[in-house]
């Protein structure tokens, strides 16, 4: 038989990997037919709602609800009293620490979950909240973690002795009653050794602000316990919904297989709905006192104020050359504020997440890293907010860093960088702080991006700008921004990487219909990132298949294979690589099946797009739709029916994507208004398997950094009231203040991960926060500016350019 | 609790009656009432613009305005923008140029869209941005959002001219 059709238009009617496929989401997305968790409506629901407490630090004296209960359609009001009797006040946390679900006593920061009121619609509800009486005794507050570490003041009295002797915390000895771990990495006398004696030595502070994820859909939960069957549904904002499955059952008694976790659409996650909120617990409280079904829906300042802040590190470095510049040692030390409770969400071996990658892009052979976690009286949290484990503050410090040392060696920026770059054939390389970094090629990469902005043309600009403003020609100065960042992402390895004990590996179960269509479960769950349509990409180039005829199912714990869920860039790198590791079990029984049907031996054939031919003698095959046909309606001697895999993936090591970005600004110098010209990102996220999505992730990335590192914060006052509750305050970006962006990619597949994929949703943020950050400082660096802490605001720049006199 | 009103309203082409406390919030009465649950509530404080729908020709936030105060009106929600056989070229164009990711703010931001280009039928991009700066998009970063509405517009241009 001839085959009219060519090879590459096979390739090409699969939809594969490396196209620009459209996404399946969009149609339900653009029609308003999207199924987030307010829409979910139960009949007889109930709504939750909190009273909060608007102290920072207070003792509860009492809590009167007789006039909230009084009211006409208000059903209960709990209050950790009643939580007690089930173990459920208090909660552990992702960090190994605990938190109270309601407040036990005393609150420790301001919005802090104190009674939960359940009611009949959410109006009456928020009529409750008001009617509820709580009397406070305030406390001293300690909003800094410097003065915590110093005040007399004790905020966690349940972890100090009755003898006043600090038992250990999750994380090893601690070192005062606010103190909460001491992690440490790489060689401290060896570093300390190197920078005493180097020819140039670089030192800086920087506050990297604490800021919020903020997606636009707030965090929330339906809880629904069936009695007569002793089943409870839950359906939240989950990033990980089998590990909040597991967390429900350990602290809920209930066995774990009467729990349905449905992770519905989600309105953007990044970060902030992969730990488990007091709303979730009393939630499902409720829903077992009443037994009939419970919303709980947080408002925009609940969420501001209470649920996952990100960053808030206090970072001070010293970094060591020699005279030309070839770095040699490099020292940090961070304060972390970590709020009331360590509620930070990162592998429970990695109390400060993966911020000992802050040796970056660069071969620095000594280093050592110091982080201090102190509690204070904020909002606990602590997530990754759109970046892996705490990696958007470790590359934002060693690239304020390499601008520091650059000023101090009066050396170009560009260049110090490209001195000390580990070289393409150092790879797998690994760094003084303990990483094995996969592969890289970051001298192509930056080379590509100095000559696609024309650098040297933008210096020469620039410094003609300097002279002009000198001369009174103009009020506007210039600043280059420069980062090659490195991220660390797809945890991770199960002997390393785990979140309360459970492996961080992923998973994927395929099961093909005898007509030749499919479906695939994944352990993981979209928030916009497309999963629907790329993992069906992957799966289209693996089994031969058509993209268009593979379902991607992800958060139904009844359904999928579990799995640890979405966040830290790992779904590509985890769970595309058990994708693909799913489809190749499914390819191999397909060759038996087959070399069944073209009577020849199993090694006779061999796979090619969309079937396996006879090698030799391509006119002779089985497309893939004929096999699934078969697998289903034939007795194939020595092979079960059926087509069907499952595979878990534990990853062998982390993927490392990099990135070279330069960033083009102006700066109005009595405004402090910044204009964006130019943003150049530059992308190597190993194999790509949607150009379009990664471009959309690129953009979206981009502009969550500009807005964290110009303007955007969650800012306390000294008695820890939140100044920025609210998106009056809180900067978030619209079209009219975010530029466009121009992308560029170099590809270096990562060489253990069975597609090449390194994961890219979260570099365009790690890297684009130092860039325009150090864009800022770069306008300055010709009138003296070492270092002005983010954000960015217009305020701030001004105040910059008045201390350094520009202002006449 | 106070006193219902008897509230009278157009959604979508079609008559709704129904007595509401006139403290309701449009979008619950969207949301809740009607099971209209395309318009989002992102905020609640009228920044972000998810639940943006079309009041008497009007783009409004209908997270701030009273059931009340929409007594008699003609509303109009992204479900009345188009439907699966026939979308609206403003709903093509989003699907076409990726211009959403979760979802969660494109209804209220085509819903905008579609009165923007009324408004002005040939925007330059510079219209586009300011005219959309009342939407907030966490995903996209807006560039591919600025896409899909001036292709749209060309689209709906093109169309028009054809026709003439």
């Amino acid at each position: 038989m001839k085959d009219e059709v060519t090879r590459e238009e096979r390739v090409d009617a699969l939809g594969g990997m490396g196209c620009k496929r459209k996404r399946v989401e969009d149609a339900r997305f653009t029609q308003g037919k999207g199924n987030y968790v307010d829409d979910i409506k139960l009949p007889g629901m109930l709504f939750g709602d909190f009273v909060r407490s608007p102290y920072a630090h207070a003792r509860i004296k009492s809590i009167d609800a007789s006039a909230a209960l009084a009211l006409d359609g208000v059903i209960a009001v709990l209050t950790a009293d009643d939580l007690r009797p089930l173990g459920l006040h208090w909660m552990p946390t992702l960090a190994g620490d605990k938190q109270m679900v309601l407040a036990d006593g005393k609150v420790l920061f301001q919005g802090q979950e104190v009674a939960y009121v359940v009611a009949k619609d959410r109006y009456i509800a928020a009529d409750a909240v008001e009617l509820v009486e709580v009397e406070y005794e305030d406390l001293p507050v300690l909003v800094d973690p410097f003065e915590a570490m110093k005040s007399d003041v004790v905020l966690r009295e349940d972890l100090v002795g009755e003898d006043g002797s600090l038992p250990d915390g999750a994380h090893g000895p601690r070192k005062h009653h606010n103190h909460i771990f001491t992690w440490e990495a790489g060689e401290k006398e060896a570093t300390k050794q190197v920078i005493d004696n180097a020819d140039v030595v670089a030192t800086e502070t920087m506050y990297y602000h604490r800021t919020h994820p903020c997606p636009l859909e707030t965090c929330g939960c339906v809880a629904s316990m069936d009695k007569v069957n002793g089943k409870l549904t839950l359906w939240g904002t989950f990033q990980a919904p089998h590990a909040i499955r597991t967390v429900v059952s350990l602290i809920s008694g209930i066995e774990e297989h009467n729990i349905r976790v449905i992770s519905p659409d989600i309105g953007g996650g990044f970060g902030n709905k992969v730990g488990a909120y007091p709303g979730y617990v009393c939630s499902v409280v409720a829903s077992i006192v009443t037994g009939v079904p419970v919303k709980w829906v947080e408002d925009r300042m609940e969420n501001l104020m209470t649920t996952a802040f990100a960053r808030d590190y206090w970072m001070t470095g010293k970094i060591s050359a020699t005279k030309d510049g070839k770095i040699t040692g490099l020292d940090c030390h961070v304060t972390a504020d970590h709020g009331g409770f360590d509620a930070c969400a990162d592998p429970t071996k990695f109390p400060a997440g993966f911020m000992n990658i802050c040796t970056g892009s660069y071969d620095i052979p000594t280093a050592y890293l110091a982080v201090d976690g102190v509690y204070t009286n904020k909002a606990p949290g602590g997530v990754s907010y759109r970046c892996s484990f705490r990696v958007t503050e470790a590359v934002y410090f060693i690239e304020r860093m390499i601008e520091v040392l650059a000023i101090e060696l009066d050396m170009d920026a560009a260049e110090l960088r490209r001195i000390n770059f580990i070289r393409k054939d150092q790879f797998p390389y690994k760094a003084a702080l303990g990483w094995e970094y996969d592969s890289g090629d970051y001298h192509t990469a930056w080379d590509k991006a100095l000559k696609a902005v024309d650098y040297d043309g933008l210096r020469a600009e620039q410094a003609q700008r300097v002279e002009d403003f000198k001369a009174g020609k103009t009020r506007k100065l210039m600043g280059i921004g420069l980062t090659h960042f490195t991220e660390i992402v797809g945890a991770g390895p199960v002997k390393n990487c785990d979140i309360l004990g459970l492996g961080m590996f992923d998973s994927c179960e395929i099961r093909i219909h005898p007509t030749g269509s499919a479906i695939a479960r994944l352990g993981t769950i979209s928030q916009g990132q497309g999963h629907a349509t790329t993992f069906a990409q992957i799966l289209a180039t693996e089994i031969g298949l058509p993209a268009d005829s593979i379902t991607i199912e992800e958060g139904d714990t009844d359904t999928a294979p579990y799995g640890l869920g979405t966040y830290g860039s790992r779904s590509t790198p985890v769970a595309g690589a058990a994708t693909a590791m799913a489809g190749r079990k499914i390819r191999a029984k397909a060759q038996m099946i087959a070399a069944y049907l073209l009577e020849v031996h199993d090694d006779d054939v061999e796979f090619d797009v969309d079937r396996f031919v006879v090698k030799g003698a391509p006119e002779k095959f089985k497309t893939m739709k004929e096999i699934a046909f078969a697998a289903y309606n034939q007795a194939i001697p020595g092979i079960e029916p059926g087509l069907e895999a499952v595979s878990y993936y534990d990853p062998p090591n982390m993927t490392y994507p990099f990135g070279a970005y330069v960033c083009v600004m102006d700066i109005d110098v009595d405004t402090g208004e910044v204009d964006i010209r130019r943003f150049y990102a530059l992308d190597d996220c190993g194999t790509r398997i949607n150009p379009m999505i990664i471009e959309g992730q690129v953009h979206g990335g981009l502009t969550e950094a500009l807005a964290v590192a110009l303007g955007q914060e969650i800012a306390y006052d000294d008695m820890g009231n939140v100044k920025t509750g609210t998106l009056m305050d809180f900067f978030l970006p619209t079209a009219w203040e975010v530029p466009n962006y121009e992308t560029d990619h170099t590809v270096t597949p990562s060489p253990h991960h069975p597609i090449g994929a390194k994961g890219v949703g979260e570099s365009p943020h790690v890297g684009g926060v130092p860039c325009f950050s150090n864009a800022v400082n770069d306008a300055f660096r010709a009138f003296g500016l070492r270092h002005t802490h983010m954000p960015h605001d217009h305020w701030r720049i001004w105040k910059t350019a008045n201390q350094l006199g520009l202002h006449g | 609790m106070s006193k219902k009103m008897h509230i009278q309203m157009t959604v979508n082409g079609e008559e709704q009656e129904f007595l509401a406390e006139p403290r309701e919030l449009l979008i619950h009465t969207l949301r809740e009432r009607l099971n209209i649950t395309g318009p989002h509530i992102g905020c609640e404080t009228s920044h972000c613009g998810a639940c943006t729908v079309t009041i008497n020709g009007k783009s409004v936030k209908s997270c701030t305005m009273f059931v009340a105060q929409a007594n008699g009106a003609e509303v109009t929600t992204i479900e009345g923008l188009g439907n699966p056989d026939s979308l609206h070229v403003l709903q093509e164009a989003f699907k076409e140029h990726h211009g959403l990711q979760c979802g969660f703010c494109t209804p209220g931001m085509i819903t905008r869209a579609s009165k923007l280009l009324e408004e002005n039928p040939t925007p330059s991009e510079e219209e586009v941005r300011f005219g959309m700066a009342g939407n907030i998009c966490r995903c996209t970063g807006y560039q591919n959002i600025v896409k899909s509405i001036l292709a749209a517009a060309e689209e709906l241009n093109s169309a028009k001219e054809a026709a003439q």
